[in-house]
C-alpha cells in the first residue's frame, strides 16, 4: 500500500522533471505577481513591509490555482485516472499520492523562492520566518482543496474559471489566519495560535479531503 | 420506525406532499410577515441608541438565520444523497441553493445599509460580514457548478460533494464572532438565558424569523416542485400531470 504511494509520487515527479516547463510556469507567475507590486504602489519599503503577507499569499493562491490544472487532466485524458480506480487501493490512497507530488512539485518551490521574495519586499527576519511557516502549513492545505475543485470540474469543457469559483472562496480563512500570523509577528506579538488554527485545519484537511476528492473524481469519471 | 419515510423516494409520491404543504408555509409566512413587520416597524420601541435605524435588524437578522438555515437544509440534504444515493436529496440542494444566495444577498444589503448609519461606512471588513460575503462566494460556486453539467445527475452529486465540503463555512461563520471579537455587535437572540434584547423588540424579531423560515419553506418546496418536474419529465405520472392542467387550462380558456 506505501509502495503504490511511493510509486505514484516517483512516477509524478519524473514526468514533472521531463516536461519542467509545466512546473516552472506557475513559479515564474508567482515571482512575477509579486513584481508587480511594488512597481505598481510605489517602493517605500515601509509600506512594502506592511502588505508583502497579504501579496505574497495571494500570489501564492493565484499561482497554485494555474498550477491545478495538470494536478488530473493527463491522467483523466489517457485514462489512468480510471485504472487508479480499479485498482485494489482505496482511490482515496492513491489521490493522496497524487495531492502529495502535486505540494513538493508547487508548494515546496513556493516555499523556496520566498525568501527571495522577502528580500524584494523588504521583510524583516522575524516577519519572514512567520510568513515561511504559514505557507509551510497553508499550501498543502491549499493543494488538497483545490484538488477537489479539481475532481470537480475535470470532466467539464470550461473547467477553469469554475475552478477558481469554487477553490477561492473555500481558501479564504486559510489566507485570513496566515496573514493575521504574519501580522502579529509584525507587531512581535506571538503567533502560536494562528499556526495551531492553521495546523488543525491541515489536519483536517488531511483526513477529509482525499475522500472528498475521490467521491467528486467518481462523479466526473463516471 | 422509518418506514413512512419510504415512499416519499419516489419523486411522485414527494412532488404530491410538497404540494400539499406549500400552502400551509405561504399563509404562515405571509401572516407572520404582516403581524411582524408592523409590529417591529410601527410598534416596537425604538433603540435608545440606534434610535429608529435599529429597526432594519428585523429584515437582517432573519435575512441572516435563513441563510445559514438554508446552507445546512442543503448540507443535510447533500449528506443524505451521497450516503443514501437519494436522487431527491439532490433536487433539494440544487432547488435551495439559489433561495439561500438571495437571503444571504439581503442578509448583506440590510447589513451594509444598517452600518452606514451605525458605524459610518457601507462596509466594514469585520469577520461576521466577512464570512457572510464568502457564505455567498460558496453558494454562487454550488450554484455555477450545478449550472455546468449537463448532465443534471451528476450536476446534483457535484453540488453535493461541494455543500459539503463548504459546511467547513458556516462554523466559521457561527464562530467568528467569539474568534475575531471586532465591530460587528455579538449575537443578540441566541443567548436564552438573558437575552440583551428588550421583549417588546425580540417578540416582533421572533416572529419575522418565523416568517421568513416559512418563506424559505415554501420557496424550496416550490422550486422542488419544478426540479422534480424538469428532471422526470419524461415519466408517465408528469405527461399525465401536463396533459391534464392543460385541458383545465383549455376549458378555463
Amino acid at each position: 500500500m506505501f509502495n503504490a504511494f511511493a510509486q505514484i509520487v516517483r512516477k509524478e515527479l519524473l514526468g514533472a522533471f521531463r516536461q519542467q516547463s509545466d512546473i516552472l510556469n506557475p513559479i515564474w507567475f508567482f515571482v512575477i505577481v509579486v513584481t508587480l507590486f511594488p512597481l505598481g504602489i510605489g517602493t517605500d519599503p515601509v509600506l512594502l513591509a506592511r502588505i508583502a503577507p497579504g501579496i505574497i499569499w495571494v500570489a501564492a493562491l493565484l499561482a497554485a490555482l494555474l498550477s491545478f490544472e495538470r494536478l488530473f487532466k493527463d491522467d483523466f485524458i489517457d485514462g489512468s485516472l480510471e485504472q487508479m480506480m480499479l485498482a485494489p487501493y482505496p482511490l482515496a490512497w492513491l489521490v493522496s499520492a497524487k495531492v502529495f507530488a502535486h505540494w513538493l512539485l508547487t508548494g515546496l518551490p513556493i516555499l523556496l523562492v520566498s525568501p527571495l521574495l522577502a528580500i524584494f519586499l523588504s521583510l524583516e527576519a522575524n516577519t519572514f520566518w512567520a510568513l515561511f511557516l504559514t505557507l509551510l502549513i497553508g499550501t498543502p492545505i491549499l493543494s488538497l482543496l483545490g484538488a477537489i475543485g479539481v475532481a470537480l470540474t475535470i470532466g467539464l469543457r470550461k473547467g477553469g474559471v469554475l475552478l477558481s469559483l469554487i477553490m477561492l472562496p473555500l481558501s479564504i480563512p486559510i489566507l485570513i489566519f496566515s496573514t493575521m500570523a504574519i501580522d502579529a509577528a509584525a507587531y512581535g506579538q506571538s503567533y502560536i495560535g494562528m499556526l495551531a488554527l492553521l495546523g488543525a485545519m491541515l489536519v483536517g484537511a488531511i483526513t477529509l479531503a482525499p475522500f472528498a476528492i475521490a467521491a467528486s473524481l467518481r462523479v466526473s469519471v463516471s | 420506525m422509518w418506514k413512512w419515510l419510504h415512499p416519499y423516494a419516489k419523486s411522485e409520491k414527494s412532488y404530491a406532499l410538497s404540494g400539499k404543504l406549500m400552502p400551509w408555509f405561504l399563509v404562515t409566512a405571509v401572516i407572520t410577515f404582516v403581524v411582524g413587520m408592523v409590529w417591529g416597524l410601527a410598534f416596537a420601541p425604538a433603540d435608545y441608541q440606534q434610535g429608529d435605524s435599529f429597526r432594519i435588524i428585523y429584515i437582517h437578522v432573519p435575512a441572516a438565520m435563513m441563510a445559514m438555515a438554508a446552507y445546512s437544509t442543503m448540507a443535510i440534504a447533500a449528506f443524505i444523497a451521497l450516503v443514501w444515493q437519494i436522487r431527491l436529496a439532490e433536487m433539494t440542494v440544487a432547488a435551495t441553493a439559489p433561495i439561500g444566495a438571495v437571503y444571504t444577498f439581503i442578509a448583506l444589503f440590510t447589513g451594509a445599509a444598517w452600518g452606514k448609519p451605525m458605524w459610518g461606512a457601507w462596509w466594514v471588513w469585520d469577520a461576521r460580514l466577512t464570512s457572510e460575503l464568502i457564505l455567498l462566494f460558496v453558494y454562487l460556486g454550488i450554484i455555477a457548478l450545478y449550472n455546468a453539467f449537463s448532465d443534471k445527475v451528476l450536476a446534483g452529486r457535484a453540488a453535493s460533494i461541494l455543500t459539503l465540503v463548504g459546511v467547513i463555512n458556516l462554523p466559521i461563520i457561527h464562530f467568528s464572532v467569539v474568534w475575531w471579537n471586532t465591530l460587528h455587535q455579538g449575537a443578540t437572540i441566541t443567548k436564552f438565558d438573558k437575552p440583551s434584547m428588550d421583549t417588546a423588540m425580540l417578540y416582533p424579531l421572533l416572529i419575522m424569523i418565523i416568517s421568513f423560515a416559512a418563506f424559505l419553506g415554501f420557496m424550496s418546496l416550490y422550486r422542488f416542485r419544478n426540479e422534480i418536474l424538469h428532471r422526470e419529465s419524461h415519466r408517465p405520472w408528469v405527461i399525465s400531470l401536463v396533459q391534464q392542467s392543460s385541458t383545465q387550462i383549455n376549458k378555463r380558456g
